[in-house]
This record gives structure tokens, sequence and C-alpha cells, in this order.
């Protein structure tokens, strides 16, 4: 890098003649000074992506190779290499560790891609309801992203008090006072607990797509749905000809961040039911955790997370390509 | 791809690889065997005994001023709450950077012996802390695997005792504790009317469950590992074990449903206001006052056995619980880790200590002393000394809680959902766990 060129003699340089002697030994040339000054200036984000970014990343790959269990994590580069046998072990589905994680990522699967939806659903159902002015709208702006604003412990704890079986305030109300259920539900035990996260993870993350969807909605020209209105478009056309194509940028990114997030969702599911959830609420972050730091096999626990990445990886290419495309076409 | 999409890809892809992969440190060790390189202070965390950290923190202060008035070493105390601090040494066993004294689970003993980050308690190490002898055998049977040298030495003794609601025994017309477990659910199905429960449990502790199901497990003459370490979990007295303690909410219905989902000490609430009769708890009493019952309103009697009465072999009524001192291997102090060890399991701090905590000495000379002579310390003084038995004492034993807490934390929740709960079901949840280890 730059530092090396630091030190190498000038050959040539225009200051200094042959026999001449140096003013200033270490003198940078010109041509370097010149053409390096953007690298130089990139060196600290350079450093810091390598600190923060690239060396931790490198390091997890490097450990789903090794054979890191508690005999050898206090000198774990000490550990020794088993080749690909962490990743034959977790994607063994027949397999109990492979079956577990498959059953896992099943699940996570299928949460996310309805707390997505429903977010998203809900986010920009009450965007487009707040879109023209009325009295009280700030007040419910407000309101809206109050789950957003709150501190994720603290909101996540207060679900599970209101989910407990015997003083939680959702079976007060479902059954002492409604008598929707035959008896008391168990919503943190069982498969009811998928439901439950579910829940919070709408609540929590809906805020942000309202949010989102707002914004873009602030771009759309009023003028366009005069015109669709003068035109005869009733209120769902409008929605479908002019606010959803109108905010397709938008939630092109807003779907895969949310489906990010959401996939990788650890502290909901571990806030709720703790470091043993029941196989509803097994997300795969928080099984990675349990693979790896409570079963102290952080080779394992590497190489689950490095197939998470690559699928991830790959979800996220071929969405951006396909919605790319899909834009690329129209425009 | 256009530009644009192409570093949003770049983005999104950085920051997924961020979002998926758990940040690992490095570090290299400073002193890897240890040495003298600061003399003059050290630094303990301590594990949570008390009502809070802060309780902990008041308590313990005195006592750092005290060894530091008599050696001039200057102790920074930590408080490290339960949830974090395995996870808090796993990661100064990887840095090579922590403290130099540490509180352990006991339980925890073999785990991190074989890890190597803790200094062994050699004979001549005993020497300078005042020898082995010391310490209670019992206690000294939960510090590591049979045959090495210990990783830790024993610092706060507890057990498991029943503690019973006089008041709801006396309306029940139960005149004395049960002392075996039909006793217990025959009692216990008298106490279960009215709003009451007959028994809390704490269905979804993974250690809670964990230690309930060794001893049962023990009771039915079934081991969970084999003289080499290996597990066998389905070996015979094993299912029968968990089944049974499982068939409190399932068959017996004696505890509530709904403790199948505590883990935040919810039964010991339910205990202290009389929301359940009975409770099986290591040292419970301080807990129950801090939850407003008065000492007089509760009665302390040993954990039930099959039949007969506590003693060992079948008849245990208790793992040794407790917590266990340890100097980190890393120390730049280890003579001043060593004399903070030798001064935190003198008689006078034992005496101390295990009073405000309502524990038990470690210290053979410590624990007869009058202090521990209350009803309760009784029971479980007797109880440490003759009829507990230490949690296996291998490398994999912090594996083996968090499947067989799990696989017990699935059977209750069964059990709570009304699901039948069979020898055969128990069976074939345990093997499942055997599979994950």
């Amino acid at each position: 890098m730059t530092t090396t060129a630091h030190r190498e003699a000038p050959p040539g340089a225009r200051e200094t003649g042959p026999g001449a002697p140096r003013r200033r030994p270490f003198r940078i040339p010109d041509r370097v000074r010149r053409g390096g000054l953007p690298y130089l200036l990139l060196l600290p984000a350079i450093l810091l992506e390598l600190i923060v970014h690239v060396i931790p990343m490198v390091l997890g790959v490097a450990m789903s190779f090794k054979e890191l269990t508690q005999f050898f994590i206090r000198e774990w580069w000490k550990a020794p290499w088993t080749g690909w046998d962490n990743y034959r072990v977790v994607v063994k589905v027949n397999g109990p560790i492979g079956h577990a994680l498959l059953s896992s990522f099943l699940v996570t699967c299928a949460f996310t891609v309805l707390a997505v939806g429903l977010s998203w659903l809900l986010g920009t159902a009450a965007a487009i309801l707040m879109q023209d002015g009325f009295r009280g709208r700030g007040f419910l702006r407000a309101l809206f992203l109050t789950p957003y604003a709150l501190p994720l412990y603290a909101s996540v704890i207060v679900w599970a008090f209101m989910f407990q079986h015997d003083n939680g305030i959702v079976n007060h109300v479902l059954h002492d006072q409604l008598h929707l259920t035959g008896k008391p539900t168990f919503w943190l035990l069982g498969d009811n607990s998928f439901y439950s996260l579910v829940i919070v993870s709408v609540w929590r993350n809906w805020p942000f797509a309202f949010l989102v969807v707002v914004a873009g909605l602030q771009n759309i020209p009023r003028e366009l749905y005069e015109a669709s209105a003068i035109d005869g478009a009733g209120i769902w056309q409008q929605i479908r000809r002019i606010t959803l194509p109108s905010l397709r940028p938008v939630n092109q990114v807003l779907v895969l961040v949310l489906f990010l997030w959401t996939f990788n969702d650890f502290s909901t599911p571990y806030v709720l039911f703790g470091q043993a959830p029941p196989a509803g609420g097994d997300l795969v972050s928080l099984h990675i955790y349990q693979s790896s730091f409570i079963t102290w096999n952080f080779g394992e626990g590497s190489a689950m997370s490095v197939l998470m990445l690559l699928f991830l990886g790959l979800v996220t290419a071929v969405y951006l390509l396909v919605t790319s495309r899909r834009r690329g076409a129209r425009a | 791809m256009s530009v644009r999409a192409r570093t949003a890809f770049g983005a999104v892809l950085g920051a997924t690889v961020l979002a998926v992969l758990p940040g690992c440190g490095g570090g290299t060790s400073t002193a890897p065997n240890g040495g003298n390189s600061h003399p003059k202070t050290l630094t303990y965390w301590a594990s949570n005994q008390g009502a809070s950290l802060e309780d902990d923190k008041a308590k313990l202060t005195p006592e750092l001023q005290a060894f530091e008035k008599q050696t001039g070493i200057k102790v920074k105390l930590e408080v490290v709450p339960w949830s974090d601090l395995l996870n808090r040494i796993l990661a100064a066993t990887t840095s090579g950077q922590g403290p130099d004294v540490m509180n352990i689970g006991n339980t925890w003993s073999a785990s991190l012996q074989a890890t190597g980050a803790l200094l062994p308690f050699t004979d001549a190490n005993f020497a300078k802390i005042g020898g082995k002898d010391r310490f209670q055998a019992s206690a000294l049977g939960s510090t590591g695997a049979a045959g090495k040298p210990p990783t830790a030495v024993p610092l706060y003794s507890l057990s498991y005792a029943l503690y019973y609601n006089k008041k709801l025994f006396g309306q029940a017309g139960i005149s004395k504790p049960p002392a075996t477990w039909n006793e217990l659910v025959q009692d216990g199905k008298k106490l279960t009317t009215g709003g009451h429960t007959g028994l809390a449990i704490e269905g979804a502790s993974i250690p809670e469950n964990t230690h309930h199901a060794f001893v049962f497990a023990k009771q039915h003459g079934g081991d969970f590992f084999d003289a080499q370490g290996n597990p066998t979990f389905t070996a015979p007295g094993v299912a029968e074990g968990v089944k049974q303690y499982v068939d409190f909410v399932a068959g017996d219905k004696i505890a509530s449903p709904s403790d199948a989902e505590y883990a935040q000490n919810e039964s010991v609430r339910d205990f202290a206001s009389g929301k359940a009769a009975m409770i099986l708890w290591q040292a419970g009493g301080k807990n129950f006052q801090s939850h407003g019952m008065k000492p007089d309103d509760y009665g302390v009697a040993p954990v039930p056995v099959q039949s007969g009465a506590p003693g060992q072999g079948q008849n245990v009524n208790s793992m040794v619980a407790g917590i266990n001192m340890a100097v980190f291997k890393n120390t730049g102090n280890l003579d001043g880790a060593l004399k903070f060890v030798q001064f935190m399991t003198s008689d006078a701090e034992q005496k101390k200590l295990n009073s405000e905590y309502g524990s038990i000495p470690a210290v053979k000379t410590a624990a007869q002393d009058p202090a521990f002579a209350t009803p309760e310390q009784n029971i479980l003084r007797t109880t440490i000394a003759t009829s507990a038995t230490p949690m296996p004492q291998v490398p994999k034993e912090s594996q083996f809680e968090q499947v067989i807490g799990s696989a017990l934390k699935d059977l209750l929740a069964d059990a709570a959902a009304g699901r039948p709960v069979t020898l055969e079901s128990v069976r074939s949840r345990l093997a499942k766990a055997q599979q994950q280890m």
C-alpha cells in the first residue's frame, strides 16, 4: 500500500539533481504524492473496514474449518483443522444436528415471510391512509412510531409478560373476558410460540415500513392523483396504478431490509423464550448461538453462520437482480 | 446490473455478512502461565449470591477492604449476573484477558477444567491456601474430573431442601412434611385446592430442570454418564426418574401447568405468596424473605426420597450445589490471587459471608459454627455432608445441562398442554437429547 512507497528513493526526482545534497531524504515524489492522495485519504476507511468487516469474517470462515470445542478455545488458533467435517455435520439432514438446523431454518423462513409480509402490509396501509392531511395526523404518526422508538429489550419483555399463561393480559382478555378460548392458552410454549413471535416482530417492525413508505409518498406529485380523479379513477385504481408503482424503488429496499432484519432477528426470540426456545420459536440466529455458546462448539456454529451467510447473500443477489431487471425493463 | 444496483448489492452483501457472522475476537495471552506483573492489584468476578448485584457489592466490599488492609492488595470487584458469567469466562478464556480470580458455578468445574484456562489446585497450590483437608469432602467432589487436580476450590456450599407453607399444611390437616415422594404427592393433592397448588416448580429453567432430572434419575438407579464420561441418557432408571418429575404436572397434577413457563424465579414468588404450598429450592430462606414471607411461615425438611431415609446410592436427595472460586491461569498476580483465595476461605470470612448469603461454609471448621445451626442450615448441612452427590464431573457437563434442561422444558410444556407424557415419550426425547451431545 502507500506506506511502502514512502521509503523508496525517488528516482530522478526534479528537486534532487545528481550529486546534489538531498534536502529531505524521504521526500515523496510528486507523481506519487498527487496520485496517492486519494488512497491516503481512503486508508483510514480501509483499515477500519478491515478491522470491522473483513478480519472478523475471514476468522469466522476459518473457524468453521476447525474443531473449535472447549478443549481448544484457550488457544483457538491451535485448534486442529477438520476440513469440511463441520459442514458435513450441519448439512446432514438425517443426523440430529443437521435436522435441527434444517427445521430451525424452515421455521425462520416461514416466520420471515409472514412477519415481513404483515409488517409491509400494515405499514403501507397506514401510510396510504394518512397520506391526506387531517386533524391529529401528526399525533397518530408519532403514536405509530412508538414501538420502533422503544428499547427492544423493554418492549419485548413487556410482551413476554403479556403472553404469560396465568397473569398475562392476552389470556385475560381472550379467555377471562371474551371467553373466546375454552381454557387459557400457552403463548410462550409449544406451537403457539411461533405466532407470538410473529406478532411481536410485526409490532416492532411495521412502524419502520410505515416510516419509509410515508417518506416515499412525499415524492408522488399530487397532480397525478388530481388528474386521475378527473379521468374517473377510484381510490383502488389510484393505489394500484399510481401509488404502488411510484413506491416501487422504495419498496425494493424496504422489503430487502425488513427481510434481512427479520431473518437475522436474535433479540426478539431470545428475550421472549430465553436460551431454550420451543421449536416454533427456534430462529436460526438463536439456534447458531445455542450451537456455539451453549454447547461450546464454535466451529460448528461458525459453519452454520457461513451457510446462512451464503443463503442470505444468494437471496439478496437474486432479489436485486430480479427487481432491478424489472425496473430496467420498465424504464 | 446497473451501477446503482451494483452498489446497493455490494452494500447489502456487506451488511448481510456483518449481520450473520458472529464477531470473534483474537488476542494473545500476556502471561500464559501466570506471573506477578501487577502484585498490588487483583480483579475479582463475583457471582450474584445476594438479592441483587448491588446487594452483593455491599456485602463484599467491606471484606475486600479488610483484605487490602492485611495485604496491601487492592481488589477490583465486579459482580457478574448468572446469565452472563459463563459467557464472560469463555470470552476471557479465548482472549486471555480476564480477571485474576473468579467465582464459578461448581457444576461447570469439569467443563472449564477442560479448557485449561484455570489454575489447577495442585497439592503445592493447596498448601499455599491452607491445605486441601480443610474443605468438605462432598464440596471437593464438585471441583473437576476425578484423578485431576481440582480446577477451583469450594467457596459457598448449597443443597436442595423441601420448603413448605406451615399455614396451608395446617389448613389441609397435614401434621408433618412428606419424607417420600408418595407422601409428597398425597399431600400435594390435598393442598391443590381453592386456587392453591401443592408444589411450585421452575419448569422452563435449564439448571433447575437438570438438577432435578439428575437426582430423580439417581434415585431410580440411573446415571446420565458412564464411567468413561459417555452420555447414557437412555440407560434404565433415567427415563423413570425424569418421568416422575414431569408427572408433578402431567400425572399427579400437584403443580400448576403454568409452572412450565417459569424461568425467572416465579416459583419462588408463588411459594412466598402462598399460591403454592411446597417448593424444592437451594437455600431458599433468604429468597422467600425478600419476597415478604416471614421465617415463621415456612418449614424446612430434607428433599424426599423414594423410600427410607436420605443417604447415598439411590437415596441421594440433592446435587452438591455451590460456588467455587477459581484463579485464571493468565493472572498477572499469582501470589496475590492465591492469598485472596486463602482469605476468602479463611474461617472468619467463611462464617461471615456464608451466614450473610444463607449458604453453608465449604470449610469444615467454619461449618461447625453455631451460626449455621438454624433449622434450615442444619438440614442443608446434613444434606451436603451425607446425602448429596456431585453433578457429573465430565467435560461435557455444560452441554448436558443444556440438552437435558431443554428436554425437560419440552416435556413439561407437553404436560402443560395436556398431551400425554409416557415412559416412551420421555425415552424418545432423552434419546434425541443424547444425539445432540
